[in-house]
């Protein structure tokens, strides 16, 4: 096929203004699946997708259309993870697109989002065609959804297709829109190999299968290929396009389209998305711009809470990694927990998705400690050290300056919650920069903020002070000096280490507070009285106490029947599998968690 | 105490009806019937037989419920008779009979004397009028204690009382008035229980769980009656049970020290030729078999675990001499935080729980295992 018949675009929205609904609309038009097949928002193909409505993983799919010209076009819709711990993904899949239909909600309008993502966009030279959807609404004003995009994208957007995606309302236009609107793409099939991998997944059958978009030459099975940063070389095995349903070799593929390659390849850990495939033998000069290894943000302790299960959750995480390099993880030993491991992770909802996933899909019941962001600490002696857990960190009388990461956020809410932001951002620590108003009753708020500040609950909170209208977006900024310390948490006078965490001093004595209380509440009075105390370096700035229990269930054994009394040991014995024992505590997995969630 | 014979055995006769079903029971019983009591009692004379055993001393006897007192003495006689054919009953062996106060009578409780029952157990739950009504039973406080006093006039020396504790929104003070009301009357033993609702009872299906006094409060009101009774000389023996010197009861001790019992009738229970064994809760099955179903409930009884669990129950507590190395070293190593807290007292090669160890008596014995 023609280049000129091509086009590779993506579609961008924030979550439930109808990305899914959409793509799966514009997936029966073209006929691509038989209306049979149709199962509700087919790209999201898992669970946690479906249920939360956002893409985690990018996916692909080769569309056939018949355009009102009378010609045959290819359609390659390239879907955009759409939460910001993937910003990197959806920077590598746009660069794999000549186009992005930029979906708003007539309702709603535009959301922090849509907007970081569409200025990605922009920055791609991606075309964008704006689609104004959920116009069968009450509450819909396309009128002033539109102008909302004209001023605060700046794009023109007054003739953008109106469209129920829902209804299937105009659908096609969108589709004539694509055809006419997005150009063709450009590349010389002469040229030597230089592709682009977008996303990638493990299959058992075939390997690593990677998805790439061909910027120039072709790729034939038998060919062996280079991927350029990890220097690997792999003969191809299978070259060809996806089907909503299936893979369909090619056994080539050439500048301008949008496939999928096998080729035997073992670990995923090879194929980063974003690096350049090239053939071996004759290699292109220098790979694509914008490749970098992507780092985990966020680190967390994963525990079974079944000691025994550790086994079990190491097998889990090694298959999750298989589809997601972006997971690290390495063994990781608690005093109080046992054996678990370190997990790394791109940001708050990638943890909370893998967490899910492990609990769901491999059925692990799992304690987890509170996320840590990586800290940087100078030494007295010049060494850098970055602290990912609280465990390691140095003696204060050993560090020079200690730094922690902050993010640029920027926040969109309808004004009347300006107040309530700005009270949330300040009690976050946070550093206002800007405010601009987007229309009438739309504001964008612009904050420096801590990572440590937002990993927690940051995001909850914010949609409960925003009756769940604000929508938030950050990227790392750097790192900036800050008075931390490192908070222990002792019960019955020892430490327990996995609820140690590393918080800004004049934090602390509040967050001390509520996790004492927090644990008191979840630790259910036992034999003997429990204390409970916070302390930073040897000082105690909070404490209290789990009294001792009075009485237990006392069983009758009348008659000599002393199985009733049996029955109640063997019970107690049940529950304190379930528990943790720290000396003479016993403490639940429930008050592990408890202390991650303190303003719920 | 008075040291009971090792070697010995028990008998336990559990007489499985009753008029009323009470709200809070848990145990097996049927509605009385002259003609099933009478089944009933042709059936224990067969267990008797079957039971037979002259190579020891039998030295108790219980008659347990249910309510036995149901059964008219010339019943409790037939039985007493077997019992005498088929075993050694030792001179001073302990026999007693479980009653309701409103069944109890001058011409029944002189013919159980008569029948050869030494001792009686007053189910008399309360001493408040609201209180009885609120457990549905069906005797006023004004009858308990006459029953009391007619069992003595007529020449029981050795009589209990059975009362409950921590009962929906009772307070220390309407249990103390129990208190004082029961050891002004000539008796030797009480017997004091908090009410637990078990699952299945008419109680758990009313929610009557809901309406308990807190763990706080209850552990008050126990500590209260422990402290009261002692005042008045009946020391505290066991978990729930309180006697004048000399009158602890040896039946309900030989439970504890894991001496052999023999139970008959449904629901009953036995420690005895090396196991541990119960009947099914079946009356009609029980009254028409020669000789009882059973079926095994501990194939090794006399485990270092039971001798724990069971030991602790007494005042007189675990020798530490009778476990082995292994276990006594573990528990050694366990006892001071114990006796910090108030749970336990030791006394070289003894220890034991303090009332308020009793009180939380499961999680000190989990703890110890």
């Amino acid at each position: 096929m023609a280049n000129d018949k091509i086009r590779n675009f993506c579609i961008i929205a924030h979550i439930d203004h109808g990305k899914s609904t959409l793509a799966d609309r514009i997936l029966e038009l073209t006929e691509t699946v038989a209306v049979r097949d149709m199962e509700d928002q087919l790209l999201d193909n898992m669970d946690i997708e479906r249920e939360r409505g956002i893409t985690i993983k990018a996916r692909a799919v080769r569309l056939k259309y018949t355009a009102r010209d009378g010609e045959d076009y290819i359609f390659n819709l390239i879907d955009t993870p759409g939460h910001v711990d993937f910003n990197y993904e959806v920077s590598r899949s746009l660069a794999a697109c000549e186009g992005a239909i930029l979906v708003v909600d007539a309702s709603q309008g535009i959301e922090a989002q849509t907007l970081a993502n569409t200025y990605l966009a922009i920055e791609h030279d991606l075309e964008v065609v704006p689609v104004v959807n959920k116009i069968d609404l009450p509450s819909a004003d396309p009128e002033r959804v539109c102008a909302e995009v004209e001023n605060v994208i700046g794009i023109p957007a007054m003739d953008a297709p109106r469209i129920s995606a829902k209804l299937g309302t105009n659908v096609e236009e969108v589709l004539e829109r694509i055809v006419t609107d997005i150009p063709a793409p450009s590349g010389d099939t002469e040229k030597p190999l230089k592709a682009l991998i977008f996303d990638s997944y493990y299959d058992p059958y075939k390997g690593v299968i990677i998805y790439v978009r061909i910027k120039e030459g072709r790729v034939r099975t038998g060919d062996n290929i280079r991927l350029m940063a990890t220097g690997a070389v792999f003969t191809v095995v299978e070259a060809g396009f996806m089907d909503a349903n299936s893979l369909v070799n090619n056994n080539s593929l050439e500048a301008g389209e949008v496939g999928y390659i096998a080729a035997s390849i073992k670990s995923i850990g090879d194929t980063q998305v974003g690096d350049t495939v090239t053939n071996d033998s004759d290699p292109c000069d220098e790979p694509l711009p914008g490749y970098r290894k992507v780092n985990p943000m966020v680190f967390s302790g994963i525990y079974p809470a079944d000691g025994a299960k550790y086994g079990d959750l190491r097998d889990a995480l090694e298959k999750l990694q298989l589809n997601d390099a972006s997971l690290s993880f390495e063994p990781e030993t608690s005093v109080a927990l046992g054996f678990g491991f370190r997990c790394g992770f791109l940001g708050l909802l990638h943890m909370e998705i893998i967490q899910e996933r492990l609990e769901r899909e491999y059925n692990l019941d799992l304690i987890t400690t509170a996320p840590s962001v990586i800290y940087k600490v100078t030494m007295t002696n010049g060494e850098v050290q970055y602290i990912d857990n609280p465990t390691n960190y140095p003696d204060p009388a050993l560090i020079q300056t200690a730094e922690e990461p902050v993010v640029k956020a920027s926040i969109l809410s309808p004004s009347e919650f300006v107040g309530n932001i700005m009270e949330l951002c300040q009690d976050r620590r946070g550093t206002f920069k800007d405010m601009q108003y987007l229309d009438d009753t739309r504001v964008e708020l612009h904050y420096e903020l801590p990572l440590n500040e937002i990993v927690y609950d940051f995001f909850d909170v914010l949609k409960s002070r925003t009756k769940g209208y604000a929508s938030f977006d950050y990227e790392l900024k750097g790192y900036s000096p800050s008075k931390l310390v490192k908070l222990d948490i002792l019960l019955n006078g020892e430490i327990v280490d996995a609820l140690s965490f590393i918080i800004h001093a004049d934090k602390a004595y509040g967050r001390a507070r509520k996790i004492a209380e927090k644990l008191k509440e979840n630790i259910p009075r036992q034999l003997f009285e429990v204390p409970i105390q916070a302390a930073i370096g040897g000082k105690i700035i909070a404490r209290e106490t789990v009294k001792a229990m009075r009485k237990d269930v006392l069983a009758k054994c009348y008659g000599g029947d002393i199985t009733r009394k049996k029955k109640l040991l063997e019970k107690q014995k049940e529950g304190k599998k379930r528990m943790r024992q720290l000396g003479t505590v016993e403490v639940p997995q429930e008050a592990f968690m408890s202390v991650l969630k303190l303003d719920s | 105490m008075n040291t009971p014979m090792h070697g010995g055995l028990g008998i336990y006769i559990h007489v499985p009806f009753c008029a009323v079903k009470c709200g809070y029971c848990s145990f097996c019983s049927f509605p009385y019937t002259s003609s099933a009591a009478a089944g009933f009692v042709d059936a224990v004379i067969r267990n008797l037989k079957h039971y037979s055993d002259k190579g020891r001393p039998v030295d108790s006897v219980y008659f347990g419920g249910g309510t036995p007192s149901l059964l008219r003495a010339g019943q409790i006689e037939d039985i007493m008779s077997e019992l005498h054919r088929s075993f050694v009953l030792s001179e001073n062996a302990e026999v007693t009979l479980e009653a309701n106060p409103g069944t109890l009578s001058r011409d029944r409780i002189n013919g159980y004397l008569s029948a050869g029952i030494n001792r009686l157990s007053i189910g008399v739950q309360s001493l408040d009028d609201e209180e009885l009504k609120l457990l549905g039973r069906t005797h006023s406080a004004e009858r308990a204690v006459k029953a009391v006093y007619e069992a003595a006039d007529c020449g029981f020396s050795n009589i209990s009382c059975d009362i409950m504790l921590a009962l929906p929104g009772q307070t220390t003070d309407q249990l103390d008035k129990t208190i004082s009301g029961l050891t002004e009357l000539p008796l030797q033993h009480i017997s004091a229980y908090i009410l637990k609702i078990e699952d299945g009872t008419a109680f758990f299906s009313r929610g009557v769980q809901r309406l308990l006094p807190s763990d706080e409060l209850t552990a008050e009101m126990y500590l209260h009656m422990v402290r009261r009774l002692g005042e008045s000389g009946f020391q505290q023996y066991e978990v729930s049970n309180f006697s004048l010197p000399g009158y602890e009861s040896r039946h309900n001790c030989r439970y504890w020290m894991l001496e052999d019992y023999i139970g008959i009738g449904p629901s009953a229970h036995s420690c005895c030729y090396g196991r541990r064994f119960a009947v099914p809760d079946d009356i009609e099955d029980f009254t028409k078999s020669n000789a009882q179903r059973e079926y095994i409930t501990e194939d090794t009884p006399g485990t270092a675990e039971e001798r724990i669990m069971l030991s602790l129950r007494l005042r007189s507590g675990l020798q530490l001499s009778m476990l082995d190395d292994e276990d006594r070293e573990r528990i050694e190593k366990k006892l001071p935080a114990l006796e910090n807290a108030g749970y336990c007292v030791r006394n070289s090669d003894n220890i034991s729980l303090t009332p308020e160890g009793f009180l939380v008596s499961n999680s000190v014995i989990s703890y110890l295992l």
